[in-house]
């Protein structure tokens, strides 16, 4: 084979595997890292030594930990089950041939191209009681109304939720619509036939056929609560104090803020694992879901 | 029953256009709050008209407003985040291309596995990668730049990219590469012939989705810069914790206006692109 036969039969390869080994590899390497970082007594600096469990233990002991996960649980749950009634019925609704739905679909939909930045932001202008909804409903002349969630120690992890729910909800509702315009015609069809009124339509033939999105997008907002960091920051900063932070905020305050690079990475591994707890169900539930389908076939 | 009829539809539209409003407000408080001076926020709130126009809340903003001892507005970060977003955006779309092409099409040994790890870097947590890249960036002379900022997103960015790419391209039929291969095309010319002339609808996919989630990102911003090198983003967060004491609503609305303006656009011009990029990003 010539020289150049050879080289025209080398170069693919040379494009094909570098990006290829590049998006896996860093993946594979960084998570490894994050990992061996957190068994090793590394505070400013890296420090290869071994910690065994110390950090873990340490970090799963501490304040920050125990305030982040409580709030997690309250966010979480709250943040999904919010997100998900909203865009139910935005795509209920939009799903009757009404007019103008496109429109309603733009309005629904921008804050998903906006940063959480700007989101968290405004939402702190609005939900600030002294310039926000708190001043506007004194000014209309009801001055006895209180709305402070913002500088409420037991209330500051709700207007996460508001925000989140606000920037998230278009999201759902564009997963379902496209989900209830997926279903069967003829079924809907037979159904009318039958005599079910619309109500009992989508109770009982809709949603249970759209079952699958339902569950895909419940997933999708579950790891999105849990990656929650921007949002936090723009709004709360974590606060009053810690009331309103969020495992992602501690890794990162631990990471940077405290140079304790150890425990931060092993707060990191845990939230992974956590991410984990989500995600690893639903891949199983995939699969299962795929080896149905292809016995039915 | 036609009057119970329209009555249903007025009750979804009134629904529907409540439900509207509610997401409308914040963006006409911060386009109004824009045009309103600091002075009338502090005293009437946020949620108000504008009794004068005050467009040089925007002048001020871009050019001479400070933020952390700088004193030349928001428009360096704004172009700091210009010159990350752009050159990410192109070499992760490339590069994702040419991966999708080549799991796709040019199947090989272990490429699903391969697949498989590259949708793993979908879902990692930022926070698991954020050390390795401090040690990557300092030892590549690349803390505190925007260079830095461009590999980051780049060699993230190439998981969704090739995702997106990967999936829309396993729908070209094999037969058509067998054919191109058995009249001698290569690697190139098949992917330059064939699969690039079919790959416009999810290039516009992937570049409005890349655009749009590096801009708006933060985290890294503000891990990996400091001061005048920060992207928007992160330039934003500065200013409202320098501010908290004496806020200056109606500049840091036109500041909040101008770091969302972009993406809001790519939306507006693009929306049926980005919610097929959503889709594609959420079920796949």
């Amino acid at each position: 084979m010539s020289w150049r036969a050879s080289a025209a039969r080398a170069l693919p390869h040379l494009v094909i595997w570098p990006p290829i080994l590049v998006s896996c590899g860093y993946v594979l390497v960084f998570s490894a890292w994050t990992v061996w970082v957190s068994f090793t007594p590394s505070t400013l600096m890296p420090d290869y030594g071994w910690a065994g469990w110390r950090n873990y233990s340490s970090m799963l002991a501490s304040r920050n930990w125990h305030i982040a996960y409580t709030n997690l649980f309250i966010y979480g749950p709250c943040f999904v089950v919010f997100t998900m009634a909203t865009g139910l019925l935005l795509a209920v609704l939009i799903d009757q041939r009404i007019r103008g739905e496109n429109i309603y679909r733009a309005v629904f939909l921008y804050p998903l191209a906006v940063s959480f930045v700007v989101t968290g932001t405004v939402w702190g202008w609005l939900l600030n009681p002294t310039i926000g909804i708190q001043k506007l409903v004194h000014d209309l002349g009801w001055t006895s109304f209180r709305f402070e969630w913002l500088i409420d120690r037991d209330m500051a992890i709700y207007t996460v939720v508001i925000a989140g729910v606000w920037q998230a909800s278009g999201f759902a509702m564009a997963l379902l619509l496209a989900g209830l315009r997926s279903v069967d015609a003829d079924l809907l069809k037979a159904a009318q036939i039958d005599g079910a009124g619309p109500v009992r339509i989508y109770l009982r033939v809709v949603f249970p056929t759209i079952g699958p999105i339902f569950v895909a997008v419940l997933v999708m907002l579950l790891q999105f609560a849990i990656k929650t960091y921007d949002l936090v920051v723009a709004l709360t900063a974590g606060g009053p104090g810690l009331a309103s932070t969020l495992p992602t905020v501690v890794v990162y305050d631990f990471m940077f803020q405290r140079s304790e690079l150890a425990r931060g990475s092993a707060a990191a591994v845990m939230l992974l694992g956590s991410l984990a707890f989500v995600l690893v169900p639903y891949g199983l539930y995939r699969k299962w879901q795929q080896r149905k389908a292809r016995a039915h076939a | 029953m036609p009057s119970r009829i329209t009555l249903s539809r007025l009750a979804i539209h009134a629904t529907l256009i409540a439900i509207a409003a509610f997401f409308l407000v914040p963006l006409l408080v911060v386009v109004l709050n824009a045009l309103r001076s600091t002075e009338d926020i502090t005293r009437a709130g946020v949620i108000g008209l504008p009794h004068e126009l005050m467009w040089g809340n925007f002048q001020r903003t871009w050019s001479s407003f400070c933020i952390a001892q700088h004193c030349s507005g928001i428009q360096p970060y704004f172009w700091n985040s210009m010159r990350m977003v752009i050159p990410a955006t192109i070499v992760s779309t490339l590069f994702g291309a040419l991966n999708g092409y080549s799991l796709s099409l040019w199947r090989f040994r272990g490429d699903t596995v391969v697949f498989g790890i590259m949708t793993l870097g979908v879902f990692l947590p930022e926070q698991m990668r954020l050390v390795p890249w401090v040690i990557v960036l300092r030892d590549l002379g690349l803390f505190n730049t925007i260079s830095g900022l461009v590999l980051i997103h780049t060699v993230q960015g190439l998981s969704f990219t090739t995702l997106f790419c990967r999936n829309y391209y396993i729908s070209i039929p094999q037969d058509l590469m067998k054919a191109a291969r058995i009249d001698g095309a290569g690697y190139f010319r098949i992917f330059w012939r064939i699969v690039l002339p079919l790959s416009p609808p999810i290039l516009i996919v992937t570049v409005i989705w890349q655009f749009t989630g590096i801009w708006n990102e933060y985290l890294y911003g503000v891990t990996f810069t400091r001061g005048e090198q920060q992207p928007i983003t992160a330039a934003l967060i500065a200013l409202s914790v320098r501010l908290a004491d004496a806020p200056q609503y109606g500049e840091q609305s036109a500041a909040v206006l101008l770091a969302a303006l972009p993406t809001l656009l790519v939306y507006l011009f693009g929306g049926r692109y980005f919610l097929r990029g959503l889709t594609a990003g959420a079920v796949k």
